[in-house]
């Protein structure tokens, strides 16, 4: 009770100090870090002679990486602030089906068909967000409900309005729309064709598009993945919501005595997730010009899968974009590269599994030593 | 058990206006009565005790002191106007903070994200409002100075804190925010010896301030060790209040057993409860 009262604190002699290089090295990103090497050291020494590192195989892993990325970030800001969304992958399908019978089947404008499916999955997203803290139910069940839900109806419209599960000729209506290119054009096609000029990168030797190069440009997938980054970056760690996210993830009873409004951080990261899954399937429908009934299946479980290679928490409050971001770029580089290094396509579960459980070993290691859990 | 501590004890005068009154409040929860009709005051710069055992309603009696239940009956007065709190944000806009029994602190999060949780020190860079991480962090390390804990580093997470530097986090975080009343709901409850003295010596530096402390706890040696006046609930009803000096250890123990049952254990267990 004496030294309590001292206005100055002596260090305590029981705690270790902790050098520079350790403390920089201990984040949450280290085991999406680590990982990202440790995938790239093997397939240059394995793969690099397969064409997997010209720019035409760069290109292909990065979309597959971009994709995994632009839903990584929704699922990642959702899995902080303490719930899951297990409709991820209906979404995508569901939202890819509301554009092409929006765009299609009614003949309205992209733009607008574009538009209004995100806004009706925002609204669903909140919906979601609605029950699970109305109710208090776990989200996993919530969410789990809206995966059947979502994609029965994303089975069931183009049966009852078209008679088929795919609905093609989008290409063709999304022709010169303005919104619709800034889904599914390239950006900086001027710099390829420079550098396909210079001989910097492979151009198509004969055929009617001789002279081009091979990548003619960034697709606006890759953007939207890093814009996405960046801002759930920056939201997270740079501001005041950033904060309530964490809090209301960590511990959403002592948040709520602090003043943080942890309904409305839940249900709009509910509709952040929802959001990111329309760009996904906006992207994917532009670039493929269908929209099929059985889009995006399994992508809630790869989402996840990637947020928590990148150190996340499974129970919320703590975690980190950028290593959702490189767990998305593992997951993607893993996936095309056994297909350059010519391994059997079935092992990549194997893969998978065995990187999976790599990093979450190695974060659960580190996320102890930040935040002194037992 | 003596009634002498270390401690300096808040004299207050006895014409001093309460800061916050509050008449004959009660609250249903369906059919159960969780409070018939408590009446409790609390003035600047005093530490007012709250006793009870467990389910006495000393949890629901402050949590609509502090805005999460609204009174079914009763009258609450702040600085002598009549008040209705909306949420805990009007309340902790008023002065009324509250440090609660369990978590007050996110173990994941840092100190200082925890310092400022629900009140983000903001600046604004090229139009877009962005958390002021520096401002954070700068009067994190000041305020934990003050209080005497000493941090590795503001971004040191709370869960590498003990229970008692966790409480102390708590508190000088309502203080920092401009506390009039500091609701301390069991903040020794789950303590051992040192880290225990250490808050109640926090709990008297704040009180020098002050701000008037509500300290609750079903630890009668807690209690006297640093209250002024001392108030018992028992099954949603007061007991009673009684001033520092006016009542025996004993008198309260068995205000808040209610008397007869641990008269009885007492003699049992040789008088050591």
């Amino acid at each position: 009770m004496t030294n309590a009262t001292q206005p100055t604190a002596k260090p305590d002699e029981r705690v270790k100090e902790i050098s520079a290089f350790r403390q920089a090295m201990i984040r949450p990103e280290l085991g999406g870090i680590v990982g990202t090497i440790a995938v790239f050291t093997f397939f240059l020494l394995f793969a690099f002679d397969s064409g997997m590192f010209n720019s035409q195989g760069v290109m292909n892993w990065s979309v597959v990486s971009a994709q995994f990325m632009i839903i990584a970030v929704g699922a990642c800001l959702l899995m902080i602030a303490g719930e899951f969304d297990l409709s991820v992958g209906s979404m995508i399908g569901f939202a890819g089906m509301m554009i092409a019978i929006f765009a299609v089947t009614y003949g309205w404008p992209v733009w607008v068909a574009i538009i209004v499916t995100f806004v009706l999955c925002t609204a669903i997203g909140a919906l979601n967000g609605w029950i699970v803290v109305r109710t208090g139910l776990p989200s996993f069940i919530v969410t789990l409900a809206f995966l059947f839900i979502l994609r029965g109806f994303t089975i069931f419209l183009p049966q009852v309005i078209e008679r088929k599960t795919i609905i093609g000729g989008i290409s063709d209506v999304a022709e010169g729309d303005w919104l619709a290119a800034i889904f599914g054009g390239k950006i900086l096609g001027g710099v390829f064709n420079w550098l396909g000029d210079a001989g910097i990168i492979a151009t198509f030797e004969r055929g009617n598009r001789m002279g081009e190069p091979v990548v003619d440009g960034i697709p606006m997938l890759i953007v939207w993945a890093i814009v996405l980054i960046i801002f759930g970056h920056v939201l997270l760690t740079k501001t005041k919501f950033g904060n309530w996210i964490f809090a209301s993830g960590g511990d959403a009873e002592a948040a709520r005595n602090s003043g943080v409004p942890v309904n409305r951080v839940k249900i709009l990261m509910f509709m952040f997730t929802a959001f990111c899954a329309t760009v996904f399937a906006v992207c994917q429908v532009m670039e493929f010009g269908s929209a099929g009934a059985d889009r995006g299946l399994l992508k809630e479980f790869e989402a996840i899968i990637a947020v928590v290679i990148g150190g996340a928490l499974l129970t919320g409050g703590y975690g980190s974009v950028l290593g959702a971001a490189l767990g998305a770029l593992i997951f993607g580089v893993v996936q095309q590269g056994l297909f350059f290094a010519g391994v059997e396509s079935s092992l990549f579960r194997v893969f998978l599994g065995v990187i999976l459980l790599g990093a979450v070993i190695l974060n659960t290691y580190i996320r102890r030593i930040i935040t002194g859990e037992r | 058990m003596t009634e002498e501590t270390k401690f300096h004890h808040g004299d207050p005068s006895g014409n001093d206006k309460p800061i916050i009154e509050m008449k004959n409040i009660e609250k249903h929860f369906g059919r159960v009565i969780a409070l018939a009709g408590v009446s409790f005051d609390v003035k600047s710069g005093e530490c007012h005790c709250l006793l009870g055992d467990n389910g006495a309603g000393k949890s629901t009696f402050i949590k609509t002191m502090s805005g999460v239940h609204k009174p079914t009956a009763g009258e609450i007065f702040f600085e002598g106007k009549p008040l209705h709190f909306e949420d805990p944000r009007d309340a902790i806009s008023a002065g009324i903070a509250t440090v609660h029994q369990h978590l007050a602190m996110i173990p994941l999060m840092s100190v200082s994200r925890n310092f400022f949780m629900g009140n983000e020190p903001e600046k604004k860079i090229a139009g877009i409002t962005f958390f002021d991480k520096k401002y954070a962090d700068e009067v994190t390390m000041e305020e934990m100075r003050k209080m005497g804990i000493n941090l590795r580093g503001p971004d040191q997470a709370v869960g590498t804190l003990s229970g008692g530097e966790r409480q102390t986090v708590a508190i000088a975080r309502a203080v920092h925010f401009g506390a009039k009343i500091l609701i301390l709901d069991e903040p020794t409850s789950a303590l051992g010896v040192r880290q225990t003295s250490n808050v109640l010596a926090t709990i008297d530096r704040v009180r020098k301030q002050g701000i008037g402390v509500v300290f609750i706890s079903h630890n009668v040696r807690h209690a006297l060790a640093v209250g002024d006046r001392f108030t018992v609930l028992n099954r949603g009803q007061t007991l009673g209040t009684a001033k520092r000096g006016e009542i025996s250890p004993e008198e309260l123990q068995d205000l808040m057993a209610g008397g007869q049952e641990l008269a009885q254990l007492e003699g049992s267990l040789g008088g050591t409860v």
